[in-house]
């Protein structure tokens, strides 16, 4: 019992200055049935629990490498070094996706909803940061399918090559999945944006000038597509709607300001009037 | 794919997804429809003239549990059988309530703490996860504890309407369930705060325990008691 339950007690008793109360626990059988199913709910219970906390660690473990993961995609800064860190970062995404194998095998043969809340913000970053990476790599956003496929796992050995030739229904015992729910999926998809928006900033600071405008049409199509689910979908949603809609404006009056000023201020100096104007637009936010 | 063919097809899960949960929500509106009719059948054992009636009023409330039966056969239909959790909220509650319905009723029949798989097996519904639609443990235990406040109501009522031995009996069980819910290890979430409501109605019923031992008054009540019987 833990120290809190034992402060608890002794409350109890303070409440209690008649000795009727330590008679009676002394009459309570324990071994009847009420105490014998009692305790079978507590392993019952302790058995939940665990598994609970252990998800949750992995979560938190899928969470950081993810991070670790975006962050190393940030520092992508010229055409040289991009196939470089791509490398790298396959790598740790790999890594991460071993976490969620862990998860995968933690979840084997239980209501993965019973665990939802444990996993689902290690899974949403890992969305976020699978997207980012993709979309440096293809300029195109990841499907919640494609991120799935890559979330089906199968024994380290020979099974690996099955997995290769063929998407073969015949399941075999030694092969854990995870679905990263739609919701999951808009959530991470949502975060993306705000990565995007950096990367945008970012690439005019390197003097690379298509990129913000690839990515202000890139982020459009994303703001339509939520624009599109709206309210309808959960209050999380609806909530990042609007830090979209910020990053979007960002992005919008980067590429503005890069049009008109562009023409007039030679390519080295550009990047000192745009982390200028970065900054009122961070002071803005700071403001509203 | 496009990215917006890929939002639209993402809008139609959760459109189904609402639809789902819509079709929910009739169910279990019927249910808690269900679930207040049997609580006013059984709040009558509080009155005084109530107590004669107990086996009556079981009765009665034994027959609403048909209905509750036929809903939650409709509302395992209504969602895919290994998405439970998906949407547990919505029925968790009224669940709650069912359970603790179920356990007045067999407390009052027989004094004795329901057990999970009786009350699974009144509702209709499984006790093992595996099984199907099935009664979660937290859920069983909030009910339970739904009984303990009702129990110590009863405490008070029994001796207001004359009944001085119920009350010894009351607290016995009550210790008895206080001291099993003491070997679970919960973690700080809503069936904690339930939990620790418990001590308030063991301190009731120890109280009317108390007023009638200082009054002699049970001394006369175990007597009395065989008769009653």
């Amino acid at each position: 019992m833990s120290g809190k339950e034992g402060g608890f007690r002794k409350r109890k008793h303070d409440s209690f200055p008649h000795g009727h109360r330590r008679e009676e626990k002394d009459s309570i059988n324990f071994s009847s049935s009420v105490m014998t199913s009692f305790r079978i709910f507590q392993l019952e219970l302790d058995t939940r629990h665990d598994k609970y906390e252990r998800l949750v660690k992995l979560s938190r473990d899928i969470t950081i490498e993810s991070k670790r993961t975006i962050f190393l995609l940030h520092r992508i800064t010229n055409a040289s070094n991009v196939e470089e860190i791509l490398t790298e970062s396959e790598v740790k995404l790999d890594l991460v996706r071993q976490k969620i194998k862990q998860v995968a095998q933690e979840l084997m043969g239980e209501d993965v909803y019973q665990y939802h809340r444990a996993i689902s913000p290690g899974l949403q970053e890992y969305v976020e940061a699978v997207s980012f990476q993709y979309f440096i790599k293809t300029r195109s956003l990841i499907s919640l399918e494609d991120v799935n496929r890559q979330l089906i796992f199968t024994e380290d050995n020979k099974e690996e090559e099955k997995k290769l030739s063929s998407d073969s229904p015949s399941k075999q015992k030694n092969t854990w999945n995870i679905k990263v729910t739609p919701v999951d999926y808009l959530l991470g998809v949502a975060d993306l944006t705000g990565e995007l928006m950096r990367m945008c900033i970012n690439s005019v600071g390197n003097g690379d000038i298509d990129t913000p405008f690839e990515l202000s049409q890139f982020l459009c199509q994303i703001y339509d597509g939520f624009s599109y689910i709206g309210n309808t979908g959960p209050y999380e949603v609806s909530k990042k709607l609007y830090t979209l809609k910020q990053s979007l404006a960002k992005v919008e009056n980067a590429c503005y300001t890069l049009k008109v000023r562009g023409s007039e201020i030679p390519k080295h100096m550009l990047a000192d009037v745009f982390s200028s104007k970065t900054e009122i637009i961070d002071q803005e936010d700071g403001l509203s | 794919m496009s990215v917006s063919e890929m939002f639209i097809a993402l809008q139609g899960v959760l459109t189904a997804d609402q639809d789902i949960r819509e079709e929910i929500r009739k169910v279990v509106q019927a249910l808690e429809q269900t679930a207040r009719e049997i609580l006013t059948v059984l709040q009558g054992v509080h009155q005084g003239s109530g107590f004669q009636d107990i086996p009556n009023k079981c009765q009665k409330a034994r027959e609403h549990f048909g209905t509750v039966k036929t809903h939650l056969t409709s509302l395992k239909t209504k969602f895919p059988a290994d998405q439970y959790y998906r949407f547990h909220e919505h029925w968790r509650f009224v669940l709650q309530r069912l359970v603790f319905l179920a356990a007045f009723v067999i407390y009052l029949e027989t004094e004795t703490l329901v057990t999970r798989e009786a009350v699974t097996e009144i509702l209709g519904i499984e006790a093992d996860r595996e099984k199907g639609f099935h009664l979660d443990i937290e859920d069983y235990l909030s009910g339970v504890l739904t009984l303990a406040s009702e129990l110590a109501r009863l405490a008070v009522n029994s001796v207001t309407a004359g009944d001085y031995s119920r009350p010894l009996r009351i607290s016995v069980f009550i210790n008895e369930l206080d001291s099993g819910f003491r070997l679970l290890n919960l973690k700080n979430d809503s069936l904690r705060k339930r939990y620790d409501g418990l001590k308030y109605d063991v301190k009731k019923i120890e109280e009317v325990v108390y007023d009638l031992s200082i009054r002699g008054l049970n001394k006369a009540a175990t007597g009395g008691a065989g008769e009653e019987k």
